[in-house]
């Protein structure tokens, strides 16, 4: 058989899918950070309209969002193989007390806590990518920089809107500590199934995760909290 | 001093045979010496069944010295028992408090099909060992012991991995039934050694399919393997099963 397809059914290839697509999108989560950051600018929408108009006729980003979608798919899809190979390998449970705290509840739970991830993340792309794609937006006037001005879709106005609802903004919380809780394993759990598991830099490679499921979530949250208080850098 | 013998009450997994469906007994035992090893105190609840005119627990057991593998067991929902690197055999009573339940159960895991009672078939473990898990000595005059230098720190490395006993706690505490500790053990043993280089391509590949067909999960880094382990084996094994594998497959070669 050939040795791609060998890998891709194997226990050892499926993780090594989860393991890149999890980068990749944990990639993806600097970048989507940076440029939502703007939104906190304090000048009314004006920087963060640019970067919306400038990511949505990009032809470069608009290949890569295209592979995003693909790799939150087969995310989704080997997860799902492999949680059905896992469930498979053990038919009886253990009836005496449940698994003892021997490993992190997130560890164990990744299923659930993408599944969060992924309802958290419909919500999303509905509240803001399908609007701003399909459904008319409303327009704005932004200055060009060798005068002049050009119309562009008014992306800032839509997300203003949505964090002026506080049970909105509760939502982004509580999706975006899943988000938290589901990186703090699967950032160090995608270097050990890529073969990073030095005894030698495994504890540095954890500590980065930590931080990075704490620190980039944390900052997504500042967004709604924010602006749903009106405040801005 | 503490008390010198307890009394237990035992919630013991009971079948019959690989078709029976099974179920949990419960049984009183008393004047337990604390001293006593965790098999010793099965070897007494057994007088006892046998006194009693019942059929007695069957469970694995060889050395009873901690370095057979024989002996499995998960106790109060632990593989070997609460204490960490201790296998069944090496429990004593005296981790035991007096009037305590204590739930014994056998591993689970579909490639561990239950024989009887608390004793499974761990015979998919041979099954991966003759996949790969061994090196081709041609005949010949014995080589000289020094002749091929090993760096210390490999044959450190695979010792430590080497110490592997093949018990299954690993398959038995994982969440997924996973042997990817056991077999990243077996594999990085020969994979860090010059004896082990001419099969090391094959052996991780044939090592992983057979771990696969055999029907065992696949590794979420939950590390309760490492933890439950009587070995100590740890997980950077699996992080070398996988660099193993994924160049064997697609690194150069035919």
């Amino acid at each position: 058989m050939n040795k791609i397809s060998v890998m891709l059914r194997s226990s050892l290839g499926r993780k090594l899918m989860m393991s890149l697509t999890g980068l990749f999108l944990i990639l993806f989560l600097v970048v989507h950070l940076v440029g939502n950051l703007q939104l906190l600018a304090g000048d009314g929408g004006v920087a963060f309209n640019r970067y919306s108009h400038f990511m949505s006729n990009s032809l470069l980003i608009q290949t890569v969002s295209k592979l995003n979608f693909t790799f939150i798919l087969l995310h989704v899809l080997y997860s799902i193989w492999l949680t059905r190979t896992n469930a498979a390998a053990r038919p009886v449970g253990y009836a005496g007390k449940a698994v003892q705290a021997q490993s992190a509840w997130n560890s164990r739970n990744m299923g659930i806590l993408g599944t969060l991830v992924l309802v958290f993340l419909i919500v999303h792309l509905k509240g803001f990518w399908y609007q701003l794609k399909f459904e008319s937006p409303a327009y704005t006037t932004l200055p060009l920089p060798g005068g002049g001005s050009e119309v562009v879709v008014n992306a800032y106005e839509v997300v203003r809107v949505a964090y002026s609802e506080a049970w909105y903004v509760g939502v982004y919380l509580f999706g975006l500590l899943a988000v938290g809780i589901h990186l703090h394993h699967g950032f160090r759990s995608a270097f050990q199934t890529l073969g990073l598991g030095y005894s030698s830099y495994s504890q540095t490679i954890r500590s980065v995760g930590v931080a990075f499921a704490w620190i980039v979530p944390a900052l997504f949250a500042l967004i709604p909290v924010m602006m749903y208080f009106g405040l801005s850098f | 001093m503490g008390k010198d013998t307890i009394a237990l009450t035992l919630k013991v997994w009971r079948q019959n045979g690989p078709s029976d469906k099974g179920k949990f007994e419960t049984y009183a035992l008393n004047q337990v010496p604390v001293h006593a090893s965790f098999l010793e105190m099965m070897d007494l609840l057994n007088e006892q069944l046998v006194g009693q005119g019942k059929s007695p627990v069957a469970f694995d057991h060889d050395c009873r010295e901690g370095i057979c593998g024989s002996c499995s067991m998960y106790i109060n929902g632990r593989a070997h028992g609460t204490q960490s690197g201790t296998t069944t055999c090496q429990l004593h009573m005296r981790h035991f408090h007096d009037g305590e339940t204590i739930t014994i159960e056998p591993w689970r895991a579909a490639p561990f099909p239950v024989i009887r009672d608390l004793v499974v078939d761990r015979s998919a473990f041979d099954a991966i060992m003759q996949a790969g898990g061994f090196v081709s000595v041609n005949t010949g005059n014995a080589p000289d012991g020094n002749a091929v230098p090993i760096a210390k720190t490999h044959a450190d490395e695979a010792f430590n991995a080497a110490a592997c006993i093949g018990c299954g706690a690993c398959v038995a505490a994982c969440k997924n039934a996973s042997a990817m500790l056991f077999v990243s053990a077996k594999v990085s043993q020969y994979a860090l050694l010059p004896q082990g280089q001419p099969e090391r391509r094959e052996r991780v590949l044939k090592m992983v399919s057979t771990m696969d067909e055999l029907g065992f999960g696949a590794c979420t880094n939950t590390g309760a393997c490492e933890a439950e382990c009587p070995k100590g084996i740890g997980v950077t094994n699996i992080a070398r099963l996988n660099r193993e594998y994924f160049g064997a497959l697609l690194g150069p070669g035919d």
